[in-house]
Protein backbone atom coordinates (compact mmCIF):
# COMPACT_ATOMS: atom_id res chain seq x y z
CA UNK A 1 0.00 0.00 0.00
CA UNK A 2 1.35 3.36 -0.55
CA UNK A 3 1.29 5.96 2.10
CA UNK A 4 -1.61 7.60 0.32
CA UNK A 5 -3.68 4.40 0.52
CA UNK A 6 -2.60 3.81 4.21
CA UNK A 7 -4.15 7.07 5.16
CA UNK A 8 -7.06 6.50 3.42
CA UNK A 9 -7.27 3.28 4.99
CA UNK A 10 -6.60 4.83 9.14
CA UNK A 11 -9.47 7.22 7.62
CA UNK A 12 -12.05 4.78 6.72
CA UNK A 13 -11.26 2.72 9.67
CA UNK A 14 -11.69 5.91 12.15
CA UNK A 15 -14.99 7.21 10.16
CA UNK A 16 -16.65 3.32 10.55
CA UNK A 17 -15.90 3.58 14.39
CA UNK A 18 -17.47 6.62 14.52
CA UNK A 19 -20.60 5.72 12.55
CA UNK A 20 -21.07 2.24 14.97
CA UNK A 21 -20.68 4.66 17.71
CA UNK A 22 -23.25 7.05 16.52
CA UNK A 23 -25.51 4.30 15.85
CA UNK A 24 -25.02 2.97 19.56
CA UNK A 25 -25.57 6.53 20.71
CA UNK A 26 -28.87 7.40 18.69
CA UNK A 27 -30.47 3.73 19.49
CA UNK A 28 -29.28 4.45 23.74
CA UNK A 29 -30.75 8.13 23.60
CA UNK A 30 -34.33 6.06 21.72
CA UNK A 31 -33.87 3.56 24.05
CA UNK A 32 -34.09 5.62 27.34
CA UNK A 33 -35.90 8.49 26.13
CA UNK A 34 -38.96 7.49 28.07
CA UNK A 35 -37.10 8.14 30.99
CA UNK A 36 -36.66 11.60 30.48
CA UNK A 37 -33.24 13.31 30.36
CA UNK A 38 -30.17 11.41 30.72
CA UNK A 39 -26.90 13.75 31.57
CA UNK A 40 -24.84 10.99 30.58
CA UNK A 41 -26.14 9.65 27.02
CA UNK A 42 -26.32 13.53 26.37
CA UNK A 43 -22.57 13.57 27.38
CA UNK A 44 -22.07 10.82 25.12
CA UNK A 45 -23.92 11.93 21.79
CA UNK A 46 -22.07 15.64 22.50
CA UNK A 47 -18.51 13.43 22.51
CA UNK A 48 -19.22 11.28 19.67
CA UNK A 49 -20.37 14.37 18.01
CA UNK A 50 -17.23 16.49 18.66
CA UNK A 51 -15.37 13.31 17.59
CA UNK A 52 -16.58 13.62 14.19
CA UNK A 53 -15.75 17.61 13.98
CA UNK A 54 -12.17 16.61 15.12
CA UNK A 55 -11.79 13.85 12.59
CA UNK A 56 -12.98 15.72 9.76
CA UNK A 57 -9.84 18.59 10.83
CA UNK A 58 -7.42 16.31 11.07
CA UNK A 59 -8.17 14.85 7.67
CA UNK A 60 -8.19 18.62 6.10
CA UNK A 61 -4.66 19.18 8.26
CA UNK A 62 -3.76 15.92 6.06
CA UNK A 63 -4.93 16.52 3.41
CA UNK A 64 -3.04 20.14 3.26
CA UNK A 65 0.36 18.00 4.35
CA UNK A 66 3.33 19.74 6.66
CA UNK A 67 1.83 23.27 6.46
CA UNK A 68 -1.98 22.00 7.55
CA UNK A 69 -0.48 19.90 10.72
CA UNK A 70 2.19 22.57 11.47
CA UNK A 71 -1.31 25.28 11.34
CA UNK A 72 -3.29 22.78 12.93
CA UNK A 73 -1.58 22.22 15.98
CA UNK A 74 -0.53 26.41 16.48
CA UNK A 75 -4.28 26.81 16.54
CA UNK A 76 -4.77 23.97 19.25
CA UNK A 77 -1.55 25.62 21.41
CA UNK A 78 -3.33 28.69 20.70
CA UNK A 79 -7.09 27.59 22.14
CA UNK A 80 -5.31 25.95 25.27
CA UNK A 81 -2.96 28.58 25.99
CA UNK A 82 -6.02 30.36 26.01
CA UNK A 83 -7.49 28.81 28.41
CA UNK A 84 -4.31 27.90 30.79
CA UNK A 85 -4.24 31.73 31.02
CA UNK A 86 -7.51 32.08 31.95
CA UNK A 87 -7.18 29.87 34.84
CA UNK A 88 -4.14 31.67 36.01
CA UNK A 89 -4.04 34.49 38.33
CA UNK A 90 -2.14 36.62 36.19
CA UNK A 91 -1.82 40.76 36.94
CA UNK A 92 -2.19 44.05 34.96
CA UNK A 93 1.76 44.24 35.43
CA UNK A 94 1.76 40.82 33.26
CA UNK A 95 0.50 42.14 29.88
CA UNK A 96 3.15 42.55 27.81
CA UNK A 97 4.47 39.62 29.27
CA UNK A 98 1.73 37.64 28.14
CA UNK A 99 0.77 38.91 25.06
CA UNK A 100 5.07 38.29 24.39
CA UNK A 101 4.15 34.72 25.17
CA UNK A 102 0.83 34.58 22.87
CA UNK A 103 1.93 36.35 19.92
CA UNK A 104 5.77 36.17 19.24
CA UNK A 105 6.54 32.64 21.68
CA UNK A 106 4.09 30.53 20.01
CA UNK A 107 4.37 32.27 16.38
CA UNK A 108 7.74 31.46 16.80
CA UNK A 109 8.13 27.83 17.92
CA UNK A 110 5.61 26.55 15.20
CA UNK A 111 7.89 28.39 12.47
CA UNK A 112 11.05 27.33 14.25
CA UNK A 113 9.25 23.68 13.22
CA UNK A 114 8.06 25.08 9.70
CA UNK A 115 11.72 25.53 9.32
CA UNK A 116 12.69 22.20 11.16
CA UNK A 117 15.84 23.80 13.01
CA UNK A 118 15.54 21.23 15.88
CA UNK A 119 18.51 22.89 17.57
CA UNK A 120 16.57 25.75 18.38
CA UNK A 121 13.30 24.81 18.72
CA UNK A 122 14.19 22.41 20.78
CA UNK A 123 15.23 24.76 23.34
CA UNK A 124 13.83 28.02 22.60
CA UNK A 125 10.82 27.55 24.95
CA UNK A 126 13.38 26.23 27.99
CA UNK A 127 15.73 28.13 27.78
CA UNK A 128 15.60 31.57 25.91
CA UNK A 129 11.60 32.12 26.94
CA UNK A 130 12.61 30.63 30.39
CA UNK A 131 14.87 33.66 30.62
CA UNK A 132 13.11 36.57 28.57
CA UNK A 133 10.10 36.28 30.32
CA UNK A 134 10.88 37.53 34.08
CA UNK A 135 13.22 39.72 32.61
CA UNK A 136 10.34 41.80 30.69
CA UNK A 137 7.67 40.60 34.07
CA UNK A 138 10.24 42.69 35.66
CA UNK A 139 10.14 45.67 33.45
CA UNK A 140 6.85 45.96 34.69
CA UNK A 141 7.79 46.04 38.12
CA UNK A 142 4.78 44.69 39.87
CA UNK A 143 6.70 42.39 42.61
CA UNK A 144 3.44 41.27 43.82
CA UNK A 145 3.05 36.89 43.68
CA UNK A 146 5.88 37.26 41.00
CA UNK A 147 7.43 34.01 41.44
CA UNK A 148 4.28 32.19 41.16
CA UNK A 149 2.66 34.34 38.04
CA UNK A 150 6.29 33.95 36.21
CA UNK A 151 6.01 30.29 37.19
CA UNK A 152 2.87 29.68 35.86
CA UNK A 153 3.35 31.40 32.76
CA UNK A 154 6.28 29.59 31.95
CA UNK A 155 4.63 25.84 32.56
CA UNK A 156 1.56 27.44 30.30
CA UNK A 157 3.84 28.01 27.58
CA UNK A 158 5.78 24.67 28.41
CA UNK A 159 2.37 23.06 28.21
CA UNK A 160 0.43 24.36 25.53
CA UNK A 161 3.35 25.67 22.95
CA UNK A 162 6.52 23.54 23.70
CA UNK A 163 4.73 20.18 24.11
CA UNK A 164 2.18 20.46 21.59
CA UNK A 165 4.24 21.62 18.99
CA UNK A 166 6.03 18.07 19.15
CA UNK A 167 3.30 16.32 17.79
CA UNK A 168 3.80 18.65 14.17
CA UNK A 169 7.81 18.42 14.73
CA UNK A 170 7.20 14.75 13.97
CA UNK A 171 7.09 15.55 10.29
CA UNK A 172 10.56 16.23 10.48
CA UNK A 173 12.25 13.51 11.75
CA UNK A 174 14.20 11.96 9.00
CA UNK A 175 13.95 7.95 9.49
CA UNK A 176 15.76 5.59 6.75
CA UNK A 177 13.06 3.54 4.50
CA UNK A 178 10.33 5.70 5.96
CA UNK A 179 10.90 8.96 4.07
CA UNK A 180 7.81 10.75 3.16
CA UNK A 181 5.58 9.41 5.21
CA UNK A 182 5.84 10.53 8.62
CA UNK A 183 2.39 12.03 8.78
CA UNK A 184 1.41 8.45 9.48
CA UNK A 185 4.03 9.10 12.66
CA UNK A 186 1.10 11.51 13.68
CA UNK A 187 -1.80 9.71 12.80
CA UNK A 188 0.15 6.38 15.15
CA UNK A 189 0.39 8.50 17.99
CA UNK A 190 -3.17 10.83 18.14
CA UNK A 191 -4.93 7.31 17.59
CA UNK A 192 -3.37 5.06 20.26
CA UNK A 193 -3.38 8.26 22.97
CA UNK A 194 -6.87 9.14 22.28
CA UNK A 195 -8.65 5.41 21.66
CA UNK A 196 -6.83 5.15 25.34
CA UNK A 197 -8.56 7.58 26.52
CA UNK A 198 -11.73 6.56 24.74
CA UNK A 199 -11.21 2.95 25.80
CA UNK A 200 -10.35 4.06 29.37
CA UNK A 201 -13.92 5.61 29.49
CA UNK A 202 -15.18 2.49 27.55
CA UNK A 203 -13.81 0.50 30.47
CA UNK A 204 -14.48 2.38 33.45
CA UNK A 205 -18.59 2.95 32.64
CA UNK A 206 -18.45 -0.48 31.92
CA UNK A 207 -16.94 -2.43 34.39
CA UNK A 208 -15.46 0.80 36.87
CA UNK A 209 -15.56 0.08 40.66
CA UNK A 210 -12.33 1.24 41.98
CA UNK A 211 -11.66 4.90 41.68
CA UNK A 212 -7.85 5.40 41.27
CA UNK A 213 -7.29 8.60 42.77
CA UNK A 214 -10.59 10.05 43.49
CA UNK A 215 -9.39 13.00 45.20
CA UNK A 216 -7.98 13.81 41.56
CA UNK A 217 -10.86 12.75 38.99
CA UNK A 218 -13.17 11.19 40.40
CA UNK A 219 -14.53 9.30 37.45
CA UNK A 220 -11.10 7.35 36.43
CA UNK A 221 -10.72 3.88 37.91
CA UNK A 222 -8.30 0.93 38.05
CA UNK A 223 -10.47 -0.92 35.71
CA UNK A 224 -10.87 1.92 33.27
CA UNK A 225 -6.79 2.53 33.45
CA UNK A 226 -5.96 -1.34 33.01
CA UNK A 227 -9.02 -2.21 30.27
CA UNK A 228 -7.79 1.04 28.39
CA UNK A 229 -4.67 1.35 28.74
CA UNK A 230 -3.81 -2.49 27.40
CA UNK A 231 -6.91 -2.24 24.64
CA UNK A 232 -5.62 1.00 23.07
CA UNK A 233 -1.61 -1.31 23.41
CA UNK A 234 -3.40 -3.88 21.69
CA UNK A 235 -4.49 -1.35 18.68
CA UNK A 236 -1.13 0.44 18.97
CA UNK A 237 0.59 -3.42 18.26
CA UNK A 238 -2.44 -3.53 15.14
CA UNK A 239 -1.19 -0.54 13.73
CA UNK A 240 2.46 -1.45 13.12
CA UNK A 241 2.58 -1.60 9.26
CA UNK A 242 1.89 2.51 9.35
CA UNK A 243 5.04 2.66 11.54
CA UNK A 244 8.58 2.09 10.93
CA UNK A 245 8.19 0.18 14.36
CA UNK A 246 7.93 -3.63 14.21
CA UNK A 247 4.58 -5.39 15.99
CA UNK A 248 6.16 -6.08 19.24
CA UNK A 249 8.50 -2.30 19.20
CA UNK A 250 4.77 -0.33 18.64
CA UNK A 251 2.87 -2.24 21.75
CA UNK A 252 5.84 -1.15 23.86
CA UNK A 253 5.61 2.57 21.98
CA UNK A 254 1.97 1.88 22.75
CA UNK A 255 2.03 1.52 26.32
CA UNK A 256 4.73 3.89 27.48
CA UNK A 257 2.74 6.86 25.32
CA UNK A 258 -0.93 5.51 26.76
CA UNK A 259 0.83 5.62 30.22
CA UNK A 260 2.20 9.07 29.66
CA UNK A 261 -1.52 10.15 28.49
CA UNK A 262 -2.88 8.68 31.65
CA UNK A 263 -0.14 10.85 34.02
CA UNK A 264 -0.75 13.82 31.57
CA UNK A 265 -4.63 13.56 32.14
CA UNK A 266 -4.22 13.17 36.08
CA UNK A 267 -1.71 16.07 36.35
CA UNK A 268 -4.12 18.43 34.71
CA UNK A 269 -6.94 17.11 36.41
CA UNK A 270 -4.61 18.06 39.77
CA UNK A 271 -4.51 21.82 38.34
CA UNK A 272 -7.87 21.52 37.24
CA UNK A 273 -9.15 20.64 41.29
CA UNK A 274 -6.98 23.32 42.55
CA UNK A 275 -8.47 26.10 40.45
CA UNK A 276 -12.20 24.69 41.35
CA UNK A 277 -13.37 24.25 37.67
CA UNK A 278 -14.56 20.36 36.44
CA UNK A 279 -13.39 21.73 32.58
CA UNK A 280 -10.62 24.15 31.00
CA UNK A 281 -13.24 25.34 28.72
CA UNK A 282 -15.77 25.04 26.74
CA UNK A 283 -14.99 24.80 23.22
CA UNK A 284 -15.44 21.39 22.34
CA UNK A 285 -19.13 19.83 23.01
CA UNK A 286 -19.10 17.04 25.86
CA UNK A 287 -15.54 17.41 25.95
CA UNK A 288 -15.07 20.71 27.98
CA UNK A 289 -12.04 22.43 26.35
CA UNK A 290 -8.90 21.73 24.15
CA UNK A 291 -6.89 20.93 27.13
CA UNK A 292 -9.17 18.57 28.31
CA UNK A 293 -9.26 16.51 24.91
CA UNK A 294 -5.40 16.87 24.52
CA UNK A 295 -3.61 16.26 28.32
CA UNK A 296 -2.75 12.83 27.51
CA UNK A 297 -1.34 14.09 23.61
CA UNK A 298 0.48 16.71 25.67
CA UNK A 299 2.41 14.45 28.01
CA UNK A 300 2.94 11.86 25.51
CA UNK A 301 4.37 14.06 22.45
CA UNK A 302 7.78 14.61 23.73
CA UNK A 303 8.78 11.12 24.76
CA UNK A 304 7.18 9.77 21.63
CA UNK A 305 9.21 12.54 19.52
CA UNK A 306 12.47 11.53 21.54
CA UNK A 307 12.46 8.05 21.43
CA UNK A 308 11.96 7.55 17.65
CA UNK A 309 14.62 10.61 17.45
CA UNK A 310 17.46 8.50 19.50
CA UNK A 311 16.31 4.92 17.87
CA UNK A 312 14.84 5.28 14.69
CA UNK A 313 16.21 8.37 12.98
CA UNK A 314 20.04 8.19 11.60
CA UNK B 1 -27.68 54.69 -0.98
CA UNK B 2 -29.33 54.08 2.51
CA UNK B 3 -29.70 51.24 2.01
CA UNK B 4 -25.48 50.31 1.62
CA UNK B 5 -25.08 52.28 4.51
CA UNK B 6 -27.31 49.84 6.43
CA UNK B 7 -25.60 47.26 5.00
CA UNK B 8 -22.26 48.90 6.38
CA UNK B 9 -23.22 49.63 9.08
CA UNK B 10 -24.61 45.89 9.81
CA UNK B 11 -21.63 44.14 8.42
CA UNK B 12 -19.66 46.32 11.07
CA UNK B 13 -21.86 45.11 13.90
CA UNK B 14 -21.23 41.77 12.87
CA UNK B 15 -18.01 41.78 12.46
CA UNK B 16 -17.22 43.15 16.06
CA UNK B 17 -19.45 40.42 17.54
CA UNK B 18 -17.07 38.28 15.53
CA UNK B 19 -13.63 39.39 16.51
CA UNK B 20 -14.74 39.51 20.36
CA UNK B 21 -16.32 36.18 19.36
CA UNK B 22 -12.65 35.28 17.98
CA UNK B 23 -10.47 36.43 20.73
CA UNK B 24 -12.59 35.63 24.08
CA UNK B 25 -14.71 32.43 23.10
CA UNK B 26 -17.55 33.88 24.90
CA UNK B 27 -19.97 31.88 26.28
CA UNK B 28 -23.61 32.98 27.05
CA UNK B 29 -25.67 31.63 30.16
CA UNK B 30 -28.62 32.59 30.09
CA UNK B 31 -29.79 31.56 33.66
CA UNK B 32 -32.73 33.74 34.41
CA UNK B 33 -34.59 34.32 31.61
CA UNK B 34 -34.19 33.59 27.59
CA UNK B 35 -33.14 36.07 24.79
CA UNK B 36 -37.04 37.74 24.39
CA UNK B 37 -37.54 40.56 22.08
CA UNK B 38 -39.77 42.28 24.71
CA UNK B 39 -38.49 45.72 25.82
CA UNK B 40 -35.72 45.53 28.48
CA UNK B 41 -32.81 47.44 30.35
CA UNK B 42 -29.55 44.92 30.38
CA UNK B 43 -27.47 46.24 33.67
CA UNK B 44 -24.40 45.01 33.79
CA UNK B 45 -20.62 45.53 35.72
CA UNK B 46 -17.94 47.85 33.67
CA UNK B 47 -14.26 47.21 33.95
CA UNK B 48 -13.75 47.53 29.97
CA UNK B 49 -14.31 49.42 26.82
CA UNK B 50 -15.55 46.21 25.59
CA UNK B 51 -17.93 45.15 27.82
CA UNK B 52 -21.24 45.68 26.34
CA UNK B 53 -19.65 44.42 22.66
CA UNK B 54 -19.41 41.28 24.62
CA UNK B 55 -23.11 41.28 26.10
CA UNK B 56 -24.40 42.27 22.52
CA UNK B 57 -22.24 39.16 21.19
CA UNK B 58 -23.73 36.70 22.96
CA UNK B 59 -27.49 38.24 21.93
CA UNK B 60 -28.91 36.67 19.14
CA UNK B 61 -28.26 38.52 15.77
CA UNK B 62 -32.17 40.04 15.65
CA UNK B 63 -31.79 41.08 18.77
CA UNK B 64 -28.55 42.91 18.75
CA UNK B 65 -30.82 45.39 15.58
CA UNK B 66 -32.79 46.31 18.73
CA UNK B 67 -30.74 46.60 21.48
CA UNK B 68 -28.75 49.80 22.48
CA UNK B 69 -25.81 50.55 24.88
CA UNK B 70 -25.99 53.74 27.19
CA UNK B 71 -22.89 55.54 26.95
CA UNK B 72 -20.96 58.79 27.29
CA UNK B 73 -21.61 61.29 24.96
CA UNK B 74 -17.67 62.84 25.87
CA UNK B 75 -16.32 59.61 24.98
CA UNK B 76 -18.01 58.66 22.01
CA UNK B 77 -18.32 61.80 20.14
CA UNK B 78 -14.43 62.41 20.03
CA UNK B 79 -13.33 61.85 16.90
CA UNK B 80 -14.83 60.60 13.72
CA UNK B 81 -14.30 57.22 13.98
CA UNK B 82 -15.45 56.95 16.79
CA UNK B 83 -18.45 59.02 16.46
CA UNK B 84 -19.30 56.63 13.68
CA UNK B 85 -19.14 53.18 15.79
CA UNK B 86 -20.75 55.04 18.75
CA UNK B 87 -23.44 56.41 16.31
CA UNK B 88 -24.15 54.30 13.53
CA UNK B 89 -22.89 50.75 14.60
CA UNK B 90 -23.50 50.58 17.50
CA UNK B 91 -26.36 53.18 17.99
CA UNK B 92 -25.76 54.01 21.18
CA UNK B 93 -28.04 56.13 23.13
CA UNK B 94 -25.54 58.94 24.04
CA UNK B 95 -25.70 60.74 27.52
CA UNK B 96 -23.84 63.46 28.66
CA UNK B 97 -22.86 62.52 32.21
CA UNK B 98 -21.48 66.19 33.13
CA UNK B 99 -24.63 67.64 34.77
CA UNK B 100 -23.22 71.36 34.43
CA UNK B 101 -23.02 71.64 29.89
CA UNK B 102 -26.16 68.93 29.98
CA UNK B 103 -28.97 69.95 27.77
CA UNK B 104 -31.41 66.73 28.29
CA UNK B 105 -32.40 64.96 31.29
CA UNK B 106 -30.74 61.40 30.91
CA UNK B 107 -33.36 59.42 32.28
CA UNK B 108 -36.09 60.94 29.73
CA UNK B 109 -33.11 60.11 27.13
CA UNK B 110 -33.03 56.77 28.14
CA UNK B 111 -36.90 56.25 28.82
CA UNK B 112 -37.66 57.93 25.52
CA UNK B 113 -35.26 55.03 23.67
CA UNK B 114 -36.93 52.26 25.46
CA UNK B 115 -39.88 53.02 23.10
CA UNK B 116 -37.54 51.48 20.24
CA UNK B 117 -35.18 49.39 21.90
CA UNK B 118 -33.83 47.56 24.64
CA UNK B 119 -30.59 48.94 26.25
CA UNK B 120 -27.40 48.13 27.80
CA UNK B 121 -26.85 49.91 31.33
CA UNK B 122 -23.77 49.70 32.68
CA UNK B 123 -25.17 51.52 36.49
CA UNK B 124 -21.82 51.93 38.18
CA UNK B 125 -21.53 55.05 36.15
CA UNK B 126 -18.15 54.60 34.97
CA UNK B 127 -15.26 52.37 34.71
CA UNK B 128 -14.02 50.07 37.95
CA UNK B 129 -10.72 50.26 37.62
CA UNK B 130 -10.87 49.32 41.28
CA UNK B 131 -9.86 45.77 43.07
CA UNK B 132 -13.52 46.20 44.37
CA UNK B 133 -15.82 43.60 42.45
CA UNK B 134 -18.32 46.26 41.83
CA UNK B 135 -18.87 49.84 42.82
CA UNK B 136 -22.11 51.03 44.13
CA UNK B 137 -24.55 51.98 41.76
CA UNK B 138 -25.57 55.54 40.79
CA UNK B 139 -28.98 56.41 41.24
CA UNK B 140 -29.99 56.58 37.32
CA UNK B 141 -31.36 52.86 37.35
CA UNK B 142 -33.75 53.52 40.19
CA UNK B 143 -35.07 56.68 38.30
CA UNK B 144 -35.34 54.74 34.95
CA UNK B 145 -37.11 51.68 37.01
CA UNK B 146 -39.55 54.45 38.51
CA UNK B 147 -40.10 56.11 34.84
CA UNK B 148 -40.53 52.69 33.00
CA UNK B 149 -42.36 49.90 35.34
CA UNK B 150 -43.37 48.00 32.46
CA UNK B 151 -39.71 47.20 31.25
CA UNK B 152 -37.64 44.22 32.68
CA UNK B 153 -34.44 44.98 34.48
CA UNK B 154 -32.31 42.17 33.73
CA UNK B 155 -28.69 41.67 35.69
CA UNK B 156 -25.63 40.69 33.39
CA UNK B 157 -22.20 39.85 34.83
CA UNK B 158 -19.05 40.37 32.64
CA UNK B 159 -16.26 37.62 33.42
CA UNK B 160 -12.48 38.25 32.56
CA UNK B 161 -12.66 40.92 30.08
CA UNK B 162 -10.82 43.45 32.25
CA UNK B 163 -8.53 41.14 31.80
CA UNK B 164 -8.64 40.67 27.61
CA UNK B 165 -7.37 44.65 27.62
CA UNK B 166 -6.86 46.50 30.74
CA UNK B 167 -7.06 49.67 30.92
CA UNK B 168 -4.21 51.63 28.84
CA UNK B 169 -2.79 48.89 26.97
CA UNK B 170 -3.45 48.62 23.40
CA UNK B 171 -3.10 44.62 22.71
CA UNK B 172 -5.97 42.60 23.30
CA UNK B 173 -4.44 39.12 25.10
CA UNK B 174 -6.82 36.10 24.35
CA UNK B 175 -8.68 34.85 27.22
CA UNK B 176 -11.78 33.18 27.45
CA UNK B 177 -14.86 35.15 28.52
CA UNK B 178 -18.19 34.47 29.90
CA UNK B 179 -21.53 36.35 29.76
CA UNK B 180 -24.35 35.09 32.56
CA UNK B 181 -27.72 36.55 32.46
CA UNK B 182 -30.08 36.24 35.62
CA UNK B 183 -33.57 36.60 36.14
CA UNK B 184 -35.43 40.05 35.62
CA UNK B 185 -35.58 42.61 39.08
CA UNK B 186 -39.11 44.83 39.24
CA UNK B 187 -39.11 47.82 41.05
CA UNK B 188 -41.31 46.63 44.16
CA UNK B 189 -44.62 48.96 44.98
CA UNK B 190 -43.22 51.02 47.64
CA UNK B 191 -39.71 50.06 47.48
CA UNK B 192 -37.39 53.40 47.96
CA UNK B 193 -34.48 54.41 46.21
CA UNK B 194 -31.44 52.73 48.66
CA UNK B 195 -33.16 49.26 49.07
CA UNK B 196 -34.17 49.25 45.00
CA UNK B 197 -30.32 49.83 44.49
CA UNK B 198 -28.69 47.55 46.95
CA UNK B 199 -31.51 44.89 45.70
CA UNK B 200 -30.28 44.90 42.24
CA UNK B 201 -26.29 45.22 43.07
CA UNK B 202 -26.98 41.94 45.05
CA UNK B 203 -28.73 40.26 41.83
CA UNK B 204 -25.75 41.59 39.96
CA UNK B 205 -22.76 40.06 42.42
CA UNK B 206 -24.74 36.83 42.76
CA UNK B 207 -23.81 35.72 39.30
CA UNK B 208 -20.20 36.39 39.68
CA UNK B 209 -18.26 33.11 39.44
CA UNK B 210 -16.24 31.81 42.22
CA UNK B 211 -13.55 33.55 43.73
CA UNK B 212 -10.73 31.41 42.31
CA UNK B 213 -10.77 33.16 38.40
CA UNK B 214 -10.79 36.27 39.79
CA UNK B 215 -7.08 37.78 40.47
CA UNK B 216 -6.53 37.21 43.90
CA UNK B 217 -6.32 40.85 45.37
CA UNK B 218 -4.69 39.90 48.84
CA UNK B 219 -1.57 37.61 48.39
CA UNK B 220 -2.01 34.15 48.68
CA UNK B 221 -1.86 32.70 52.24
CA UNK B 222 1.16 31.06 52.28
CA UNK B 223 2.02 27.47 53.93
CA UNK B 224 -1.06 25.80 55.92
CA UNK B 225 -0.33 26.04 59.56
CA UNK B 226 -1.80 22.63 59.83
CA UNK B 227 1.11 21.31 58.09
CA UNK B 228 3.33 22.14 60.75
CA UNK B 229 2.89 18.79 62.45
CA UNK B 230 3.45 16.64 59.10
CA UNK B 231 -0.40 16.32 59.12
CA UNK B 232 -1.95 16.00 55.90
CA UNK B 233 -4.41 17.82 55.78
Amino acid sequence: MTTAQQSLALFAGVVAVLVVASLAGFWLARRYAADGPNPTIENLNGRIKAWWWMVALIGLAFAAGKAGVIVLFAFASLAALREFITLTPTRRGDHVALAFAFFVVLPLQYYLIWIDWYGLYAIFIPVYVFLLLPIIAALRQDTENFMGRVAETQWGLMICVYCISHVPALVGLSIPGYEGRNLLLIAFLVLVVQSSDVLQYVWGKLAGRHRIAPLLSPSKTVEGFVGGVASATLLGACLWWITPFSPWQAALVALLINLMGFCGGLVMSAIKRDRGVKDWGWMIEGHGGVLDRLDSVIFAAPIYFHMIRYWWTD
Amino acid sequence: MNEIFRLVEAGCATAVAGFARLVTGVRGEWRGCGPDARRRVYFANHRSHGDFVLIWTVLPATLRRITRPVAGADYWLKGRLRRFVGERVFHAVLIDRNPLTREADPIATMAAALDGASLILFPEGTRNTTEEQLLPFKSGLYHLAKARPDVEFVPVWIENLNRVMPKGEIVPIPLLCSVTVGAPVALGADEDKAAFLERSRNALLALAPRAALAPPTAPAPQMAPARQNGADR
